[in-house]
């Protein structure tokens, strides 16, 4: 079944990052420069939280900009990236209305999410969880 | 994998001369494979860079932030600390931050930061990977908010989520030397002031921000290793108690038990303890939790106060202002509020114009027994009648300092010591070493540890909870077992706060965890190796102070604390001269 990573209650978020790092460890790195979701305040702390990760568009603009087809549609939302087709232009991130397409800092290529749900493990206070395409 | 190998490779120092307006990197991997960073790089950086003798607020204090091994690397390993001459002691400065600062310097590549010199006019640092930037920051300065400073530079400069800001406020420009240094607006480098020292430097903030990323041999095992913890900290009883109620949770049992400084410790127990317990603040205030970055427990708790406008009908705003146990200990306490409003306006008016909250407290705790005695009067400040209980005259009289408006409050911004040195009162001046007193009299272990702690701090030792520790299981004072059991818990402390790892973690990270904790990063060290090297960062600090010309010997202790009895029963000056004796021995050889 395909399955997106979807944001339950963003104001339950404490900003504690810890969904950012578990996605740095799909690679087994420590840091923050391969994840595909990111944390910021709304504008400061006492404001509150902005998760930003892919939510699986069922017509996604980003693959619509990847001038080489290294981003497809995936069946049922979302994307793919090949990186072997990748040449990094950066247009999918720029193409992204969410922000939701980061920089690989280690690879100088985009970081977007897999849908494999391993951050949502990390979140303690249930703000991300995965769910079913319906 | 050899040493010089190791995950992370942590060896970068980014040197920065503020005078000259240039930077340089530095690579310094023995500071982090043989002290692990932190406080342990700290030290010797300080020891390094500050000339014997120097005046804190002179070009020549340097300002060292530091992170270590462990930060980035593994949960709640959070903090920064920061090492300076203290304005305030004129001894050695320490403090530990968290906000989103650790994680930022690791991140941008660098294990620590080392500011010089004094620039010609007020700037800022925006540093990067790549280096730092400095920005003009002249119209920043003066400014009668710290939290519009933030907002200012949150809006001007980029890396949203992955930077720290840290700031001072007026109170740091003016050089008031317990004035503080804030990150994310809620989190401190409260401490012994280094917000007077950045002041002195025309540094208004510093900005760092990176997204590194980083290699392990095995990386299997460092995921495991890692899923452990994150598990075992998600079913720890430290994981809620924290996230619920916060450090405030800690009103209640220490005022039942009597160890609760209020009124300038002529009280053990505070009138006010319902109302600004953690429980009544989280029912009625509590408007937002937050945490720090790579921190699930999210112990930061911000009260959200509605207050309507005296002239306007139906116009309100709401303030957000965080709260903990020491400011309610220093500012409520201390000062006899009662009143959560009152407490929480007199907060954000400490907050905004950037002082540490707990010296203020302090300061205003014993000018308030002084005028009640006589020995100042309403004129000498400026007509504001100090009383028990009344925020509003403490609002005025916090103001007061940060403009230092009259020949009192020039006084009343140079500390307690300096005050009680100048107006008379020091029995009832509460200040160990220079810093004035935390929230804990709890027993002669509290007090011995505020004396010997290399920061004067509860932190160092954590006198209190041996204190606790006695009463829970019966157990009599004796010198030789309290200065033997500081001594242990501040040297074991210099290894956490070298990584740097938040004290709410100790519970999980023992001698052994931070031993496997290493292993993953490619460093063999034993448990006992590590605990050596923490003694030895303590020495190295002691080093250090007597340098600066302190000394167990000479130390003043302020009579009050024999005066109101603790749950252990009154202390003697004895009991704490005899435990200073033997902490010498263990400290100084």
């Amino acid at each position: 079944m395909v399955k997106r990573l979807s944001v339950v209650d963003v104001d339950l978020c404490v900003g504690c990052q810890s969904c950012m790092f578990a996605c740095n460890r799909r690679f087994g790195e420590a840091g923050l420069g391969r994840s595909a979701i990111h944390i910021q305040s709304a504008g400061g702390i006492e404001r509150g939280f902005v998760v930003r990760v892919c939510r699986s568009c069922p017509d996604p603009p980003c693959s619509k900009v990847c001038p080489t087809g290294a981003l497809t549609k995936r069946e049922g939302g979302g994307v793919r990236l090949t990186y072997s087709k990748c040449i990094a232009c950066g247009n999918c991130v720029r193409g992204c209305t969410l922000g939701a397409i980061f920089w690989d800092v280690e690879l100088d290529k985009p970081t977007v999410c897999v849908y494999c749900g391993y951050c949502a493990g990390f979140c303690p206070y249930g703000v991300i969880r995965m769910e079913e395409v319906a | 994998m050899a040493d010089s190998e190791y995950a992370g490779d942590l060896s970068r120092i980014l040197y920065v001369d503020l005078a000259r307006r240039v930077y340089w990197v530095e690579e310094r991997p023995e500071l982090f494979t043989e002290w692990f960073g932190g406080a342990g790089a700290g030290i010797r950086l300080l020891s390094e860079e500050c000339p014997q003798g120097v005046d804190p607020l002179s070009p020549k204090n340097p300002i060292i932030l530091a992170v270590g091994l462990m930060n980035g690397v593994f949960p709640l390993a959070s903090k920064t600390v920061a090492m300076f001459k203290s304005p305030l002691t004129g001894n050695l400065g320490e403090s530990h931050a968290g906000g989103r600062s650790s994680i930022a310097i690791r991140m941008a590549g660098y294990g620590a930061i080392v500011i010089r010199g004094r620039s010609e006019s007020p700037v800022y640092l925006t540093i990067d990977e790549k280096g730092a930037r400095f920005r003009d920051a002249s119209a920043l300065w003066g400014m009668n908010s710290a939290s519009t400073v933030g907002r200012i530079i949150r809006e001007i400069e980029p890396g949203a989520g992955v930077r720290t800001i840290m700031r001072i406020g007026k109170a740091g420009e003016r050089l008031i030397p317990y004035s503080y240094v804030t990150t994310e607006t809620y989190r401190h480098f409260g401490r012994l002031g280094l917000g007077a020292v950045f002041g002195s430097k025309n540094l208004k903030a510093v900005v760092v921000l990176g997204k590194k990323s980083f290699k392990f041999k095995d990386p299997k095992a460092y995921r495991e290793l890692y899923e452990e913890l994150f598990k075992t900290f998600c079913k720890s009883p430290l994981m809620c108690k924290y996230h619920e109620l916060g450090t405030p949770m800690n009103v209640f049992p220490l005022n039942m038990t009597g160890s609760l400084p209020s009124r300038n410790l002529q009280s053990n127990r505070f009138s006010g303890a319902q109302e600004l317990s953690g429980e009544n603040m989280a029912e009625k205030y509590l408007g937002r939790r937050t945490a720090c970055a790579h921190c699930p427990v999210s112990c930061i708790h911000i009260a959200a106060l509605r207050e309507p406008y005296e002239n306007e009908p139906y116009f309100y705003k709401t303030k957000m202002i965080s709260y903990d146990y020491e400011p309610i200990y220093a500012l409520g306490a201390m000062l006899e509020l009662k009143s959560p409003e009152g407490y929480l306006k007199l907060m954000d008016t400490v907050e905004e114009l950037g002082l540490d909250a707990m010296s203020t407290g302090v300061v205003l705790a014993w000018a308030t027994e002084a005028m009640e005695r006589g020995i100042v009067k309403e004129g000498d400040a400026g007509g504001i009648a100090l009383k028990w209980g009344d925020h509003e005259s403490y609002i005025r009289a916090v103001k007061g300092i940060v403009t230092m408006e009259n020949e009192f409050f020039q006084a009343l911004a140079k500390g307690v010591k300096y005050a009680s040195s100048k107006y008379g009162g020091e029995d009832f001046a509460l200040e160990f070493g220079g810093n004035e007193m935390p929230g804990y009299h709890t027993g002669p272990v509290a007090h011995l540890g505020y004396l010997t702690g290399a920061r004067h701090s509860h932190l160092d030792g954590a006198g209190y909870s041996i204190d606790q520790k006695m009463y829970k299981e019966g157990l009599k004072y004796t010198p030789e077992f309290a200065a033997r059991e500081l001594f242990e818990e501040e040297s074991w402390r210099q290894v956490l706060s070298s990584l740097v790892v938040c004290y709410f973690a100790r519970g999980v990270y023992t001698p052994e965890v931070v031993s496997r904790c290493l292993r993953t990063l490619g460093l063999e060290r034993s448990p006992d190796e590590l605990k050596e090297r923490g003694r030895s960062v303590l020495k190295q600090k002691y080093a250090f102070k007597y340098r600066e010309g302190f000394s167990l010997r000479n130390l003043r202790i302020p009579k009050r604390v024999y005066e109101t009895p603790t749950p252990l029963g009154a202390i003697t000056e004895e009991m704490i001269r005899a435990g200073l004796g033997e902490f010498e021995k263990l400290v100084v050889g």
